[in-house]
């Protein structure tokens, strides 16, 4: 009996997971064609971008203070406080801004779009696109697939200079390391290749957690529900598939 | 205004007939839903479609618009058989349909002028003054050109109708499809909306589809009927002709008492057998 | 859709705020030169090492454990290969003899290197475009463990390596001598080994 179960939801996870692949495709085809309405684009990237800005700063600057806190301490233990920029850098750069940013963007941004477009497709608004011989997939998911993958490298870079600040705050100013030695060994430690990284993390993580959002919004059931439900899912599946792609990025960039 | 009696009984020339369903099977996740369903829509006519609740009156039109497909028979709209349809004919089939939602199905992020300009401004490179007057003309032509402004949270349930069937003419389709018009709506909403239907046939000879379960509201207006249950069309014919039926599904139907061939009680094994067993417990 | 005012320039504002963020993060991190901070105020002072270790620019200049300036640039000297210093000074601290010297240490056991300013005695003070000459360059472990194991295999006085006393203060002859970079007349107890080497520039 539990192997049946367990091959049923192995099986539906597959079939969500191929589905989600064609879908993706078909968005990606759509997108080219929607360029030709900026407009829609520029709205989208307000939505999940300049609305999710104070939460990621907020959480940048707080991330930043704790990596001070931390780097602090720890460094202490061997008398290299003055390291504190290349280890808040580099935490921010290649891991916590780019992971963090994403995970939030999925919450805020995230459910946002999945519920927005499954109440489209429980108020027959989507059906009704397809009637006037509108593609839903070139009107209402590719801007806000594009708009979402365009904030996120934008929202990530944010995040990690304010998270910067939040380090410098805590470790400069109320620690005492000195200003000088913290700009300094982390200019001359952190290179293009740490920053590269951290940007193509963020452009894989936004193509995914905007992928996901609209993804379950389309194929949402048509009620009150089901559009809980799938922003629910949205929210899970994205920071699984973050932190997972996180390990994949990571290693294939050692 | 019903025709003639006799009109029904002759078979129509083909230039007539906009939509064909011929013998159409369908199922769903092994729900069968329809098992030789044949219909026809004439030119200039509007066309009833009704039965009980649940009964795929909304798939047979998604058949119709080409979302869905049959399993087997096929459906031909202006003569073409739409599974055949290349999606970019498919597309260009849709463009001279318009189709009236049950909600109305209005995008909630435009405004009611924006709603019924979508079209315009997806399909064609209309000066911005040119869609201005169609709009507001086909607004007006509902009554609603000084809710322009409004959104659709702001319209009440018969005016978001109305606005979408601006909506739905704005393009100057040939066919209109009414997918469950009257539902939810007060009397004077509904009346207004008879009259509509009433209006965009008789003053613009749009074909119409009408698909509901308000039977009496229905024969004011119609001129072919159909009745579908048990997956395909148990009686049609003018209004009349149906009450003339002597199928007891039908005359259940029409006069909607609420046992017959449509049982009253669900499936459910023997009442005093239940009763006593719960009692000895 | 109407054009919606606000929401245009509130999406502007964003995406320019993030470019403004990433050009930060791709310019001003990576030690590409490229600095953002304005030049404070002070006088420039030189001064050349032969090792300068991990010095990076920005480090601080300090002097009796107070910072009195930092680390401007790095360069090498063409004609000695030698790296050249720039350090620029707080102008409250203009009285430091001329004669001081500069040696590059460590902060705590890993930490960076900074540079460290011994006063000297003479009446006449740094000033702009000075050069410090008494130097010790930075501690390297590797030259110092080399060194090490080859007084050990030379089994003798320290008169084997080229250069002789170390700074650290070490007694005895045959004790390993740091000598990675010539003496200075900073360390007092260094004479012992013998034959302290000062070198001027």
């Amino acid at each position: 009996m539990s192997v049946a179960v367990a091959d049923g939801a192995l099986l539906r996870a597959l079939r969500r997971f191929g589905a989600t692949g064609i879908f993706l495709v078909q968005l990606l085809a759509q997108c080219v064609p929607a360029c030709a309405r900026p407009r829609l684009i520029v709205h989208q990237i307000y939505n999940a971008g300049a609305r999710s800005l104070i939460i990621v700063m907020l959480s940048g600057v707080f991330t930043g203070m704790v990596l001070g806190l931390q780097g602090y301490s720890l460094l202490q233990r061997f008398g290299s406080e003055d390291a504190l920029g290349i280890a808040a850098a580099v935490g921010l750069l290649k891991e916590l801004g780019p992971v963090l940013t994403a995970l939030l963007f999925a919450g805020r941004a995230g459910t946002a779009l999945t519920s927005e477009i499954g109440l489209m497709r429980a108020t027959d608004q989507l059906t009704a696109m397809e009637v006037m011989a509108v593609d839903p997939l070139r009107y209402v998911a590719a801007p806000r697939f594009l708009g979402g993958f365009i904030a996120m490298p934008l929202l990530t870079a944010v995040f990690d200079v304010v998270g910067l600040y939040g380090a410098q705050l805590v470790g400069v100013q109320m620690m005492g390391v000195d200003r000088g030695s913290f700009w300094s060994q982390m200019q001359s430690s952190v290179g293009f290749a740490d920053v590269k990284e951290g940007i193509v993390k963020s452009l894989v993580f936004g193509v995914t957690c905007s992928l996901i959002a609209v993804f379950e919004g389309y194929h949402s059931e048509p009620t009150a529900e089901g559009v809980g439900l799938a922003t629910t899912r949205t929210v899970v599946a994205s920071s699984v598939l973050v932190l997972l792609l996180d390990y994949v990025l990571t290693a294939f960039f050692l | 205004m019903a025709l003639s009696e006799s009109a029904h009984t002759a078979p129509a020339p083909a230039a007539d007939i906009l939509v064909d369903v011929r013998d159409v099977h369908y199922a769903i996740g092994g729900r069968r839903i329809f098992s030789g369903l044949s219909l026809t829509a004439r030119r200039g006519r509007i066309t009833a479609v009704m039965g009980p609740s649940g009964i795929g009156k909304t798939t047979l039109l998604r058949l119709i618009t080409a979302q869905s497909y049959a399993d087997r028979g096929e459906v031909l709209v202006w003569g073409h058989e739409v599974s055949r349809l290349a999606r970019r004919e498919v597309y260009g089939l849709r463009r001279r349909i318009g189709m009236l939602f049950q909600n109305g199905a209005l995008l909630t992020d435009l405004d009611v002028f924006e709603n019924v300009a979508f079209p315009l401004r997806q399909h064609t490179d209309l000066t911005e003054e040119l869609i201005r007057e169609l709009v507001l003309i086909k607004l007006q032509a509902v009554g609603l050109r000084g809710a322009a402004e409004l959104m659709p949270a702001e319209l009440s349930g018969g005016m978001a109708r109305r606005v979408a069937l601006a909506r739905a003419i704005v393009m100057d389709p040939e066919l209109l499809i009414y997918d469950e018009p009257f539902v939810g709506l007060d009397p004077i909403a509904l009346g207004v909306i008879l009259r509509l239907v009433q209006r965009m046939n008789q003053a613009l000879g749009i074909t119409s589809i009408v698909v509901s379960h308000d039977v009496n509201e229905l024969a004011t207006i119609a001129d072919d009927s159909y009745l579908i249950a048990e997956g395909r069309v148990i009686a049609q014919g003018s209004p009349q002709q149906l009450r003339d039926s002597d199928s007891s599904m039908v005359r259940q139907f029409l006069s909607g008492s609420p046992d017959g061939p449509v049982p009253f009680h669900y499936p459910a094994p023997d009442y005093f057998e239940q009763l006593l067993a719960e009692d000895a417990s | 859709m109407r054009p919606n005012r606000t929401l245009e320039i509130g999406t502007g504002l964003f995406v320019l705020l993030g470019l403004v963020a990433l050009f930060f993060l791709t310019t001003q991190l990576p030690n590409s030169g490229l600095k953002l901070s304005g030049t404070k105020p002070g006088y420039d002072v030189t001064a050349e090492f032969d090792d300068i270790g991990d010095l990076k620019v920005g480090a601080p200049v300090t002097l009796a454990g107070v910072t009195i300036g930092e680390v401007t640039g790095i360069h090498i000297d063409k004609q000695n290969y030698e790296a050249l210093v720039t350090m620029r000074i707080e102008p409250k601290y203009n009285d430091i003899p001329d004669d001081s010297d500069a040696s590059i240490d460590t902060q705590g056991l890993l930490g960076g290197k900074y540079v460290g300013i011994g006063p000297g005695g003479s009446e006449t003070y740094l000033k702009q475009g000075s050069r410090i000459t008494l130097t010790q360059g930075a501690i390297v472990l590797e030259k110092l463990v080399n060194k090490l194991f080859a007084n050990f295999a030379g089994g003798g006085s320290g008169s084997s390596s080229s250069s002789a006393s170390s700074s650290a203060g070490s007694s005895g002859g045959s004790g390993a001598a740091p000598g990675t970079g010539r003496a200075t007349g900073h360390s007092d107890s260094a004479s012992a080994a013998g034959g302290s080497s000062t070198r001027t520039h």
